[in-house]
């Protein structure tokens, strides 16, 4: 399946890598590709570096779609998301009543999850896009993830914050009524009273006040994020492989796209940025040859540049040729480094002409 | 600045970016112009998976030390180790006679809870550890390859907050004892990398104010990465050489990157008043220790 057919036909396009790979362009790039296929797409970033808005060239992202206006017959929005306010709304609609969410939200201990649990930006990101799916606003939702080590971190995200709001220990620590859980709920004390003794008594009881408000809303946290692991992984939903042609971000790549192999969501398209472009045929040894050859004539400068460039592009090459393979049949495209920087909507007009 | 005095003025260098920069490229360099300096050097690597011991051509590091380059003729060993959150907790959980339940507690997810309810507490446990380091003299500098770049914040600012959020206690302690290292000039300073494009320069200079006025470290030069290094005669007309256009384009291209660059360094001056090392892009796809002592070399 070629890019323009992933552009074109699935709902939600997963853009994962490492940092600095150029995520946050490449996935408005996909998006604005889709507008101009007349397609209603909305791209959503999770950057903290507002790189995204920048980009747009538009003020300010917030953590409702903003349409951006262009000459295009679909529709492009774009959206930063906010983690915070995300995981405040989500508490609000499965709160009982408003003393329960008012209890949760004002937590210490929830201030710190909703800002700083490993986990919960990736689970919001996938949470709004759960939203803005259902919501049937959009044909094609494409996310930016959080530049993470671990290629599952995003894909695994709604799992694993349930597993912590389950946590059995505070359970056993909040719900200690049947008899027969006496015994446990000590046993549990004594490791509390450990943990007390590495981070102070006051986090831990904000801790176990947080639990006890958030008793009872678990099941629908769970329902949701079971919903939200499905869409993860229909097949309606393509994840996008970004990556640079540097041996160390080559090698990470890599390991993602094994790891996302095992979890039986392939990578559905690789895009390489800033691969150093190949002046005329030729490789490095010849072009470093005759380099060599007009050191001493005034061509001395021009023929030790191409060499250079040459050497450089061959060197990638080899790194490509590799996760080509691994990633194959999926798609791969390269975005050359430009002579200069990407900050508009030409620009990423630019990048697109390189990919479709 | 001279590279040399300024290691040799420092016990901690936190050396930190975004990704992509090159950031362990630059540890690695600035690691080995501090051996070369004659200063014992240990590197520390928080992630335990980064490609710093293929630069210098060496296995996996551990969380034992290990070489990277042997001293000798002048120069002093480079060293380098891992030290991730976990290890730095279960070494904590030692030291504070808790040694039988740290597998249980880490392995049980107990610990994930316990460091929601006091973020950073894993930050402060790293940071930590590298003062218990630069206490025990464990090398002439230490040099730590932060977390990129949003991370390095949180994670410098992870002192200052526990110390608000644990007021008492072995945490607190820990926490005071780390801002009083990243507070001291004459202990520590932060080196902040970037390459010279628009958007990470922009994000650089925010980084630096933000740990400046937040966390109040201190910090040392910047270390522009990555830049082409002038090339004469890229004007000359090749006229009809073999090669002519593709000379022509790699010019073109070269120029107009370089007059990227020029913006971009004049930009950085303008709004970060700070010392600036440049380094070559070295037209390379795999590095390895000859490039690093390339680099080494253009600290200067």
């Amino acid at each position: 399946m070629t890019l323009s057919a992933l552009v074109d036909d699935r709902h939600i396009i997963i853009c994962t890598g490492t940092g600095g790979v150029g995520k946050t362009t490449t996935a408005a790039v996909l998006a604005l590709e889709a507008a101009r296929r007349g397609r209603r797409a909305v791209v959503v970033t999770i950057d903290p570096a507002k790189r995204l808005a920048d980009t747009l060239g538009i003020k300010e992202l917030g953590n409702t779609p903003a349409l951006i206006e262009g000459d295009w017959p679909g529709e492009l929005w774009a959206m930063m998301l906010d983690t915070k306010s995300t995981f405040d709304a989500l508490v609000a609609t499965y709160a009982s009543d408003e003393e329960q969410a008012d209890r949760i939200l004002g937590n210490r201990f929830y201030r710190n999850i909703s800002g700083a649990l490993s986990g919960t930006q990736e689970y919001m990101a996938a949470e709004k896009l759960y939203e803005l799916h259902e919501s049937e606003r959009f044909d094609l939702v494409v996310v930016d993830t959080p530049p993470t080590r671990h290629a599952l971190d995003f894909l695994d995200a709604p799992r694993r914050l349930t597993a912590f709001l389950d946590h059995k220990l505070f359970r056993t620590l909040v719900v200690p009524t049947k008899a027969y859980m006496k015994a446990v709920n000590l046993a549990a004390q004594a490791v509390m009273r450990t943990m007390g003794r590495v981070v102070g008594t006051e986090a831990l009881e904000d801790g176990l006040a947080f639990f006890s408000a958030f008793e009872g809303m678990e099941q629908g946290f769970r329902e949701r994020a079971a919903h939200v692991q499905a869409l993860l992984t229909q097949p309606t939903t393509a994840y996008v492989l970004v990556a640079s042609p540097r041996a160390d971000t080559v090698a990470e790549a890599a390991y993602f796209a094994d790891r996302l192999e095992k979890s039986a969501v392939p990578v559905a398209a690789l895009i390489i940025n800033r691969v150093h472009p190949r002046f005329g045929k030729g490789l490095g040894p010849a072009a470093r040859k005759r380099a060599k050859a007009l050191a001493t004539t005034p061509l001395a400068g021009l023929a030790r540049n191409l060499a250079e460039f040459r050497t450089m592009a061959d060197g990638e090459e080899r790194h490509l040729v590799d996760l080509t393979e691994r990633v194959a049949p999926a798609p791969v495209a390269r975005v050359p480094f430009l002579p200069h920087d990407v900050h508009d909507l030409d620009t990423l007009t630019e990048i697109a002409s390189h990919l479709f | 600045m001279d590279p040399a005095e300024f290691l040799r003025a420092s016990r901690v260098v936190i050396v930190a970016g975004k990704g992509g920069v090159g950031k362990t490229t630059v540890t690695a360099a600035l690691a080995r112009r501090a051996g070369q300096a004659g200063l014992t050097t240990l590197v520390v690597d928080l992630e335990g998976r980064s490609g710093l011991p293929d630069l210098f051509g060496q296995p996996a590091l551990g969380y034992q030390p290990s070489v990277l380059v042997p001293g000798g003729g002048g120069t002093a060993d480079v060293l380098g180790r891992t030290l991730t959150p976990d290890d730095a907790l279960f070494e904590y959980l030692e030291d504070h006679g808790l040694r039988r339940v740290s597998k249980r507690l880490v392995a049980s997810g107990a610990m994930d809870v316990v460091a929601t309810a006091a973020p950073g507490i894993r930050d402060i446990l790293v940071l930590g550890k590298v003062k218990q380091l630069e206490r025990a003299d464990a090398a002439d500098l230490i040099i730590l390859d932060a977390p990129a770049a949003g991370h390095a914040i949180t994670f410098l600012l992870a002192a200052r907050s526990l110390l608000d959020a644990v007021r008492v206690g072995p945490v607190h302690t820990q926490a005071a004892d780390v801002l009083e290292l990243l507070t001291d000039p004459e202990r520590c300073s932060v080196v902040l990398v970037t390459l010279p494009e628009e958007t990470p320069v922009n994000e650089l200079v925010e980084t630096a104010f933000t740990l400046e006025d937040r966390v109040g470290v201190s910090l040392g030069p910047v270390v522009v990465n990555g830049l082409y290094p002038t090339i004469e005669g890229l004007d000359v007309d090749p006229g009809d050489e073999p090669d002519a256009d593709a000379f022509r384009a790699a010019a073109a291209f070269r120029r107009a990157r370089t007059e990227q660059q020029e913006e971009q360094l004049r930009r950085l001056a303008e709004r970060l008043p700070l010392p600036q090392w440049r380094l070559p892009f070295l037209f390379e796809a795999d590095l390895g220790p000859a490039h690093v002592d390339e680099l080494a070399a253009a600290f200067g």
